[in-house]
């Protein structure tokens, strides 16, 4: 295999994470920090970046050691993994920034939790080399930041008329406060859901009427056949 | 947190602020497993227990790693207490009970990787809740979570028989329900003092 060859099934691994496979809106995994931390862009993007961190070392490092973790416990070992980057994650974070740490709270020390992570580990990492491990979960990582900076852009533009803090409306803007709440994020989750299946759903569709003549004619031939061969 | 009565913390973990519907904790058992009621049913008592006994450890955890000055150790710790305790669930519902074993499925040793669960734990820490309100407080956090989980399976049952376009169908429609459940559960948000 070239070297070239290499480089493009990388690069359709990444774009496979952020889009076709997209863990937020394709998979959806991982659906409680999303909702939970993004009432506000800033967050949602402080976030995903967190959780993408989480997610390359954890991968990368247990992918290094998957010939040495043995069958029976490897789950309680990739769990002790985890932790131990998202401890590092949580001090990180308090040491850059305060605010963000105040306003995650408890939800850092939850990405040990996040089932995006436990599952990339188990379905991939723990198969593959380091490299591709390492560059498939970087595409994961940031197909989740994407999911997390619409959803959390969606909320905050509607629910306070802003974007990162910045006033896009003017005065006289009446802030749709339900979409900062709770339930705002169940409904703005489950509007791009549908959204993502929607679009699914076309492309599905799509090559079937181009090839919707086609089989017709290959389903009149079997069946004269079928009817020559009765006869 | 000193004037919050053991009922307060009870009342308003279970409702105002429930667990799966206020806080966004325990989603994916809330969307996997709450297709039937059968099923929704003893997920929710079996999660409340581990959540208890996940409570009562992480408590006495807490202060023995306080006492070491090991607090960096504290989520590791956690984790182990939880993993150990959804063993033990499995272990007695395979003894006792071999057809729900077997209906609740991958989703029993999920309960480890549930955030509800974890959280409860975090919470309670993050709080500085005392032994007496850490009870209560999981004690809420389960019923909350098992009201949350039966009350999604009555209406999902219902809403089977009803037309819907196919693009609707999965998780799309069970968050816009999930929001709609919030919606009202956000009328109790006048019980008690709200955080």
């Amino acid at each position: 295999m070239s070297r070239s060859v290499i480089q493009a099934s990388n690069m359709e691994q990444l774009l496979e994470g952020i889009w076709e496979q997209n863990p937020l809106f394709v998979m959806a995994l991982g659906m409680c920090p999303a909702l939970a931390v993004t009432v506000s862009a800033f967050n949602a993007l402080g976030m995903g970046l967190a959780t993408t961190f989480v997610l390359i070392c954890s991968c990368t490092l247990i992918s290094m050691l998957r010939h040495f973790i043995p069958k029976e416990v490897r789950i309680a070992t990739y769990i002790v993994i985890i932790a131990t980057f998202v401890t590092l994650v949580d001090y990180i974070i308090q040491a850059v920034s305060l605010a963000l740490y105040e306003a995650l709270g408890a939800f850092i020390q939850l990405i040990v939790v996040n089932c995006i992570i436990l599952g990339r580990v188990e379905s991939h990492a723990a198969k593959n080399p380091p490299l591709s491990a390492l560059v498939n979960a970087l595409g994961m990582g940031i197909g989740f930041t994407i999911g997390l900076f619409a959803l959390g852009s969606v909320r905050e533009i509607l629910g306070a008329g802003k974007l990162f803090g910045i006033s896009l409306f003017g005065e006289h803007f009446q802030p749709w406060v339900v979409m900062v709440l709770p339930p705002g994020g169940f409904f703005v989750l489950g509007l791009w859901l549908l959204f993502f299946a929607w679009l699914a759903k076309r492309k599905e569709q799509r090559p079937l009427i181009h090839a919707g003549d086609e089989a017709i004619m290959a389903l009149r031939a079997t069946t004269e056949k079928g009817a020559r061969h009765g006869a | 947190m000193e004037h919050e009565t053991l009922g307060q913390i009870f009342i308003i973990t279970m409702l105002s602020s429930n667990l799966v519907l206020a806080m966004f904790l325990g989603l994916c058992p809330f969307l996997g497993v709450s297709g039937k009621l059968e099923t929704a049913v003893p997920m929710g008592i079996a999660t409340s227990f581990v959540m208890l006994v996940a409570s009562l450890c992480s408590y006495a955890l807490n202060v023995l790693l306080t006492h070491f000055d090991l607090e960096f150790l504290r989520l590791i710790a956690y984790i182990a207490v939880i993993a150990s305790a959804v063993q033990l669930v499995e272990m007695v519902m395979k003894k006792f009970s071999p057809a729900l074993f077997r209906a609740l499925g991958i989703f029993l040793p999920l309960i480890t990787t549930n955030c509800a669960v974890l959280g409860i734990a975090l919470f309670q820490t993050a709080r500085g809740y005392d032994f007496t309100q850490s009870v209560a407080f999981s004690l809420g956090g389960g019923v909350g979570f098992s009201l949350a989980l039966i009350l999604m399976a009555g209406v999902r049952e219902r809403l089977n028989l009803s037309n819907l376009p196919s693009v609707m169908h999965g998780t799309a429609l069970s968050l816009m329900l999930a929001g709609l459940l919030s919606l009202a559960f956000m009328g109790f948000g006048g019980i008690g003092v709200a955080r």
